[in-house]
């Protein structure tokens, strides 16, 4: 059986016989009868399933499941069951966590936060049962670790904002809430609440992993289909046997920058940056509020935040003045 | 079939963008900015030269009447039942009545508020509140001149704008209907609002903040002091409900944020404009105005011009400042009125009288139903 390697190409290569991989141990099986798809072909194979399920892909899915229940119908309950704003209000619509006064409570009342907890717990699971078989699937492909370990990283993040800041806070009020605009205005009032997370250097060196990424892929995704005339797609091809595509990418960066990744370190390169966005993003929530409260007045304190002139008079805080007010 | 999905992608991507222009309240270039701070601090003001002449153009100040002629009696000597101001001139007195009914009941009349048949007559309920009002109109021209309304003053027209009922007044938003039980409830947040300008903050942070006379000075602070943690702080849900009265002021004056924070370090004084001194006292100018003169006016207002909640009409930014940072271009409408800038009547022992028993029907406002008075 030939294999067809590919990243990007305008040909939909359609197999008579559906490709099926390497045979399974024996007790389990692949799910689905293989089709071939004219969209998915478009942006990549065209051949769907068969999927591998395995009870932990199942519980994971019906955790999943369970969880976006639960805070999809609770948003429809809070505009009353109303189906018309359901649809109108959906990207405001949230599961908030229980409030200050509950603390870590194990479980609050359901009007008051329970069902975030109940959610969480099963968005969790899910998502740690899903890193879970990605690590099994990886070793029974004979794999390396890379996407699991990439994958347990922006777990990490996950897990910090929802449940490890919140535990050393003392309160699950200092979680995300569940919802699309809200957890985005909680992101700024959180930022607004410790003194401009801008200041925070993990969220800075986030920041660079984050924006290092795009511009590293870009970069690479860019060479790899500039030399795919030359066969630069099949990467694997080119590592084993380098062929003129790599030589001209190489030779690509080398003059126009004087140096050049490789076909492999490349994707070092790649997996680092990503990797590295939500860990080090993770450890800069993990500081806020539980060592450091203020990050502006840290920066001050350790000489990062410069100082400008005053353009206007000494403007002093009127609660420090006596009589601020008739 | 490639082609007929190149068109349908093509054209849905079209529908979107049309979509989009329409209906995301763009501004059409060019944009102006005005700096207000240090260069490079990103302290600008954005605005469009068009909207500024809008707002400039819908905020005309109203020519003040022709003075009075000097001398004669005493208001309070003419008429019977002169309260607040029986020390005008008579005069005075009818230009200033002529001209509230300009400011507040332009297509009412005077009717509005008298019983024509015996002007002293306190039976509308509208006169009791227009009393109160001047009061209060009086109490903000003297009391708040030096901390906020500067030599500029109000007069009525500054929230009523030739309408009985201000335009911009607001009542508690107790959010919608819960189904209860176990149910989530959804913190008084998460629903498009314009009180927090459609964002997804708590919707009835004014009734916190702005509603509350006695409410704690340091309310609406919630960043740390200290770089370190000192002590537990302020939860985030306080945060959100700063913010969104942030976005309140922000919208009600037709600024950014950098109009008095600079926004590296929202709560640093030092760096900030002199423009967040005023609105700092603005605030408590709106919970004096709330708390000493609208609530106590609660059982006057007939159940019609209360809220859901039989909350009195309130005021905050939006009720005088209408989108501009100045209301009403700035333009010192006290001036030709120094019956509005200083107090007659020494507050407190003027609290209003309470609505009749039976509040007489008034022409032209619907009588109230039969919902009990709160």
């Amino acid at each position: 059986m030939a294999y067809y390697q590919n990243i990007f190409t305008e040909v939909q290569v359609r197999p008579v016989v559906p490709e099926l991989g390497i045979p399974l141990a024996s007790g389990s099986s692949r799910w689905g009868k293989p089709f071939n798809s004219y969209l998915f072909g478009l942006i990549g194979n065209s051949q769907v399933g068969p999927i591998y399920i395995g009870y932990l892909g199942a519980l994971s899915f019906a955790c999943g499941l369970i969880a976006f229940e639960i805070i999809g119908l609770n948003m429809w309950a809070s505009v009353n069951w109303d189906p018309v704003q359901f649809v109108r209000q959906l990207p405001w619509l949230a599961l908030e966590p229980p409030r200050p006064q509950y603390g870590l409570r194990v479980l609050p009342p359901l009007a008051e936060g329970g069902w975030w907890l109940i959610a969480g717990f099963f968005l969790t699971a899910s998502v740690l049962l899903w890193w879970l078989r990605l690590f099994r699937r990886a070793k029974a492909l004979g794999l390396g670790y890379h996407v699991p370990w990439a994958f347990a990283s922006a777990i990490w993040l996950f897990l910090v904002l929802g449940f490890i800041r919140p535990v050393l806070m003392g309160s699950w009020s200092e979680a995300v809430p569940f919802g699309i605009f809200p957890h985005l205005d909680w992101t700024a009032a959180f930022s607004l609440r410790y003194g401009n997370l801008f200041y925070n250097p993990f969220h800075m060196l986030s920041i660079v992993f984050l924006y290092g990424s795009t511009l590293l892929f870009a970069m690479h995704g860019g060479t790899i289909l500039a030399v795919s005339r030359f066969g630069g797609e099949r990467e694997i091809d080119q590592i084993v046997d380098r062929g003129t595509a790599t030589e001209r990418a190489a030779l690509f960066w080398r003059w126009t920058m004087g140096f050049n990744a490789t076909m492999e370190s490349i994707h070092r390169w790649a997996w680092w940056f990503a990797v590295l966005t939500t860990l080090t993003g993770g450890i800069g929530i993990l500081l806020t509020g539980t060592v450091v409260d203020n990050w502006y007045l840290w920066a001050v304190k350790h000489g990062v935040a410069p100082s400008y002139p005053q353009v206007f008079g000494p403007i002093v805080d009127p609660l420090s003045q006596p009589g601020g007010t008739p | 079939m490639k082609t007929f999905f190149v068109v349908l992608g093509a054209s849905i991507a079209f529908f979107l963008t049309v979509a989009m222009f329409g209906t995301a309240g763009w501004e059409r270039p060019p944009l102006a900015t005005t700096q207000n701070g240090f260069r490079g601090t990103g302290m600008d003001q954005i605005h469009t030269r068009e909207a500024v002449a809008e707002a400039r153009a819908a905020n005309a100040a109203p020519a003040p009447a022709e003075p009075a002629e000097e001398g004669g009696d005493l208001a309070g000597q003419t008429y019977e039942n002169v309260k607040v101001l029986s020390g005008l001139t008579t005069n005075e007195f009818n230009r200033l009545m002529v001209s509230m009914t300009e400011w507040v009941a332009p297509e009412q009349g005077c009717t509005y508020c008298h019983n024509t048949e015996n002007m002293a007559d306190d039976s509308l309920y509208q006169k009791r509140v227009a009393r109160r009002m001047l009061q209060m109109t009086q109490h903000i021209n003297s009391d708040w001149k030096a901390n906020h309304v500067g030599g500029t003053g109000v007069t009525c027209y500054t929230c009523h704008r030739g309408q009985p009922v201000p335009a911009n007044i607001w009542f508690t938003d107790p959010g919608p209907a819960r189904p209860g039980g176990f149910i989530a409830r959804n913190n008084g947040q998460n629903l498009a609002k314009p009180s927090v300008g459609l964002a997804s903050l708590p919707y009835d942070t004014l009734t916190e903040y702005l509603a509350d006379k006695s409410i704690d000075n340091s309310a609406i602070r919630v960043n740390a002091t200290t770089a370190l943690p000192t002590s537990k702080g302020k939860p985030i849900q306080d945060a959100e409900k700063t913010f969104g009265l942030m976005i309140h002021m922000a919208e009600g004056l037709g600024v950014n944020c950098t109009f008095c924070h600079n926004t590296r370090a929202v709560a640093d004084w030092s760096q900030s404009t002199p423009q967040r001194t005023t609105a700092w006292h603005g605030i408590r100018m709106v919970r004096d105005i709330n708390g000493n003169f609208m609530e106590p006016l609660t059982s006057t207002f007939p159940r019609n011009r209360l809220g859901t909640l039989g909350d009195v009409p309130k005021v905050n930014c939006t009720t005088c400042h209408n989108g501009q940072s100045k209301p009403l271009n700035g333009v010192p409408v006290v001036d030709a009125y120094p019956a509005l800038t200083k107090v007659t009547v020494a507050d407190g022992a003027k609290a209003p009288e309470a609505a009749p028993a039976q509040v007489p029907a008034v022409p032209g406002t619907p009588a109230a139903p039969s919902a009990p008075q709160p």
